[in-house]
């Protein structure tokens, strides 16, 4: 299964070194990045010319929705680590908002066994906080932690329950595992559907106030403070949330963060449409909501600045039905993990983001905030020895989102039309060529 | 006479009527909403005579799909329809198979199918008529959804108000109640400043719009207030808007008692107003809670006109939306 | 394409006074009369009738203004919709109302105007006058009062100009073979 295989002329990005300068050779054999350097011979190897195009870590994906099992006709393990391949995804962490959830160690092994059988990339499960996502009482977290669980959340609900999620941060900090909160306070949202403000006045739809997202990162981080657990706070996407990570950050808090493609590029003017009769995009409808361009630029600074640890896409694949309905009725969740890279690679062009702190928040940003370098030695780099996951991506190589054609079941995003910048030439996962797409430079 | 009446029309001839939809004022040029105004007076014109009743439509077909209550809407349309010749269906989600689940997109399709020409869609979510019109060839008039916009609402009340003062610039209107959550007051805002009115909108600090307003306007067009007391110095025209018992329930007003005491529409508060000021009211009415009711029923009311009136200004939308529609 | 004035204002000023004579002659005296100009140039010119008559009749003729646009029978059959007009009508219950229009040409026009003037009422008799009859009838219409008879083939037009409407009084024929008088 192991191959020998040599990217020739390849801008190469490790977390440790940054991006070259020049171009280098990358030799992945025996399962194993084996060299990286100028003028790498090798005897018996598949050279692939890699001119223009650069070498990376596989990406590692901390929060995507597989919907198996229960929610097959929105996507499967096979379809959706299919889309997480070839969006150059070599490792992805499995949300446990599926049907039965993993909130015991047996759905979780049955979990394994769908995994073992039907996925493209790495899947790593996260079990749920409490039993049933409920918010009533924890589930057995060192069973899930036993059975291969890397994280605990109940996402797509918050944990409401002050004192739950104190009781399970202490429970899983004991174990070593993150708890992936969805910092939202329920009561103040309000069951609204975009952002409160400009936009949702406009539209007439119920908005969510940023306070909401606020005040829930600052219980969680007062509640990770007394607890001494590990806070992972998901897809962030407000100004002060950040200021909050920040802080806590400096205060040397075991806290971390994510922040999503979606919400570094769109707005709530997304919702909306480009001006005229109002779209009421459902494709834009997504929790946390889409906010506004200051949050978003925040949300960037925050990336730059090393606040926001990971990039990771909330890939959440809904069926058409799910979408084509009135925006209040409608399932929220983007399809993100074809368009993740070709966005990222939008934002680096405009100069609204710096291509290594993208690269960084895909490989070593991620892998750290999970602890995953325990599980698997020297995820997220590329140094020799280490399994031989990476990615040969081409970062001018301009396309368009056609919608119909994503890998994912799930065909909502708010993108398609839009020309993105950067596409995957070719996926390694353990040393294998498990992707190639078109015509690589010789 | 004749002479102002041939001008303007024939400025307005030029520019015709391209639109599908009818889904929001903010989305109609000034000589639209004149256009509409325009052939409002021909409808009521012929409202008022002997035979109320032309064949111009005869052979359309006009459906109304209401998923919410609805009785002056979705009668006035339904009067508007047949005084224009149509065939107008009546479809409420309770009687249909809307009630079993059919989604929006699926019913919208389905009347076209069945060779609705218009549907006039009613729905208690915002956006619903946005999303109906793109699913259909037919004509989709918004009659009121969720919370964001009701046009014909708001082009009737202008009608009205047009047919008391004429030209409407410079006028002051404000707009008291729960102004937040009304597409009536939306739509109005938009309308009313395209044609140069000042527009105050009045209500408690939780159900008063904190982005809508003065930023979106000229200096002056738009402003948003607390203190109706002092909204209403002057006023041409108080618009009362409908309190939802609801609203106290959630928190947002202590009680109706307190609102009845900042913000209900009483005789004594319209001696501030300017002496010929008109009282409206979108209805239904809460009398007693927005609005008293000798105010209700009193002379400055022309609530039973803004009634009579939304029959001539429907037929004018209909008119515009149904009979140039062969291709 | 050519156009050619075909009358000017003293053409048309004389064929007025000799229409209203005729009108008030037919109807033996002016008592009972009501004209009904149709929108847009028959208005005008039945304002014109009404102060002739009221010149030699010394008597003020119930004059209305008529826009048929609501009952044109091609008004569901465009892309976009006919501007519609108010029409201002007096009582014409048991009147004699007399049809004022500029050009009679498919007798389309006539046909819509007795049922927008029906709905106004129930005349005892109703007349057509018009200032061209330009031929081409596709309905069984025929005119009581007619200022000229323009003999015009088909691809050709005619058009009237009136001081109140196009600021001229004039009646000018276009097309590839202007007819000549």
């Amino acid at each position: 299964m192991s191959e020998r295989v040599l990217f020739r002329g390849a801008r190469v990005y490790d977390p440790g070194d940054g991006l070259s300068e020049r171009a280098l050779d990358v030799l992945v054999a025996d399962g194993v990045v084996a060299a990286v350097g100028l003028d790498v011979q090798a005897d018996d190897v598949r050279v692939i010319g890699a001119t223009g195009c650069i070498v990376a870590p596989g990406f590692i994906d901390l929060h995507a929705h597989l919907r198996e099992p229960g929610f097959e006709q929105k996507g499967t393990i096979a379809t959706e680590t299919l889309a997480a391949l070839e969006g150059g995804f070599t490792t992805i962490c499995a949300m446990p908002n599926t049907e039965p959830a993993p909130d015991s160690g047996p759905v979780v092994e049955a979990l394994l066994k769908r995994i073992a059988r039907d996925a493209h990339v790495r899947v790593l499960p996260i079990g749920c906080v409490t039993r049933g996502r409920a918010g009533k009482s924890l589930a057995e977290l060192s069973e899930l932690a036993a059975a291969g669980c890397v994280a605990f959340s109940d996402d797509g609900n918050a944990v409401a329950d002050g004192r739950l999620m104190r009781h399970a941060l202490e429970l899983a900090g004991a174990l070593g595992l993150p708890i992936s909160e969805h910092s939202d306070d329920p009561v103040l949202d309000a069951n609204g559907s975009m952002n409160e403000g400009r936009v949702s006045e406009r539209l007439g739809l119920p908005g969510q106030p940023a306070a909401a997202e606020v005040a829930a990162i600052a219980r969680d981080i007062a509640l990770c403070e007394t607890t001494g657990g590990r806070l992972h706070v998901a897809h962030i996407s407000t100004a002060r949330g950040v200021e909050l990570v920040a802080e806590a950050k400096a205060r040397g808090l075991a806290v971390t963060c994510e922040v999503t493609p979606s919400h570094l590029y769109l707005t709530e003017d997304a919702v909306a449409g480009p001006g005229g009769v109002p779209v009421y995009d459902t494709n834009a409808r997504v929790n946390p909501p889409l906010r506004t361009e200051t949050d978003r630029r925040a949300l960037l600074a925050g990336l730059e600045a090393g606040v926001i640890d990971a990039i990771a896409t909330d890939h959440a694949p809904h069926a058409v039905e799910d979408k084509l309905c009135e925006f209040d009725d409608a399932a929220p969740g983007i399809s993100v993990l074809d368009t993740a890279l070709g966005t990222l690679g939008l934002l680096i062009e405009r100069g609204e983001l710096r291509m290594e702190t993208a690269f960084r928040a895909l490989t070593a940003g991620p892998a750290r905030a999970f602890g995953l370098e325990k599980r698997l030695p020297g995820i997220g780099t590329l140094d020799r020895g280490v399994a031989g996951d990476l990615v040969l991506l081409d970062p001018s190589a301009r396309w368009v989102v056609d919608a119909t054609r994503m890998k994912s079941k799930g065909k909502n995003t708010p993108l398609a039309g839009q020309e993105l910048v950067g596409e995957v030439r070719a996926v390694m996962i353990g040393g294998s060529l498990v992707f190639e797409r078109g015509q690589v430079h010789a | 006479m004749l002479d102002s009446v041939e001008m303007s029309s024939a400025d307005l001839s030029l520019q015709g009527w391209q639109k599908k939809d009818l889904l929001d004022t903010d989305v109609l040029t000034r000589d639209e909403i004149m256009l509409i105004m325009q052939n409002a007076d021909v409808m009521a014109g012929v409202r008022s005579r002997r035979e109320r009743k032309v064949a111009t439509l005869r052979g359309r077909t006009i459906v109304t799909l209401f998923y919410e209550q609805s009785t002056r809407t979705r009668a006035s349309f339904e009067v508007a329809g047949k005084a224009l010749g149509a065939d107008v269906v009546n479809i409420t989600a309770s009687g249909s198979s809307v009630g079993k689940g059919e989604s929006l997109v699926d019913t919208v399709r389905t009347l076209e199918a069945i060779g609705a020409d218009a549907l006039v869609l009613r729905h208690h979510r915002s956006g619903a008529a946005c999303l109906a019109a793109r699913h259909t060839a037919a004509g989709v008039i918004n009659g009121g959804d969720g919370t964001h916009a009701h046009p014909t609402q708001a082009l009737l009340d202008l009608f009205t108000m047009r047919r008391r003062f004429g030209d409407i610039a410079g006028r002051k209107i404000v707009i008291v109640g729960d102004v937040l959550h009304s597409r009536v007051a939306r739509s109005n805002l938009w309308s009313l400043v395209a044609l140069g009115a000042q527009v105050v909108l009045c209500g408690p600090a939780t159900l008063l719009p904190r982005t809508i307003g003065g930023g979106d306007f000229e200096e002056g067009r738009c402003e948003v207030t607390t203190d109706f007391d002092a909204a209403i110095q002057g006023a041409d025209v108080v618009m009362a808007l409908r309190m939802q018992k609801e609203r106290q329930e959630r928190g947002l007003i202590p009680s109706l008692r307190e609102y009845i005491n900042g913000y209900q529409v009483t005789t004594r508060r319209l001696e501030r107003a300017a002496p010929d000021a008109l009282v409206m009211h979108p209805g239904p009415m809460n009398e007693g809670v927005e609005i008293a009711p000798d105010v209700a029923h009193g002379l400055r009311s022309v609530i039973e006109e803004q009634v009579a009136n939304g029959v001539a200004v429907r037929m004018a939308i209909l008119y515009l939306l149904v009979a140039g529609r062969y291709s | 394409m050519t156009e050619t004035l075909h009358l000017g204002p003293d053409e048309i000023g004389r064929m007025i006074r000799r229409l209203a004579h005729e009108i008030v002659e037919n109807n033996r005296g002016a008592e009972g009369l009501v004209l009904a100009g149709m929108l847009a140039r028959g208005y005008p010119l039945a304002a014109r009738l009404e102060a002739e008559i009221a010149r030699f009749e010394s008597m003020d003729v119930p004059t209305g203004s008529l826009d048929i646009g609501l009952y044109r029978d091609d008004v569901t059959r465009r892309s976009t919709p006919i501007s519609l007009r108010p029409s201002q009508m007096p009582d014409i219950d048991g009147a004699t109302v007399v049809l004022v229009d500029d050009v009679l040409f498919t007798g389309r026009s006539v046909r819509a105007a007795l049922d927008a003037l029906l709905d106004f009422g129930r005349p005892a008799r109703v007349r057509l006058a018009v200032l061209i009859d330009r031929g081409h009838r596709e309905l069984p219409i025929r005119p009581d009062f007619v200022g000229k008879n323009i003999p015009t083939a088909l691809v050709q037009s005619v058009d009237v100009r009136l001081l109140e409407t196009d600021g001229e009084d004039g009646v000018y024929v276009s097309g590839e073979e202007a007819a000549h008088a």
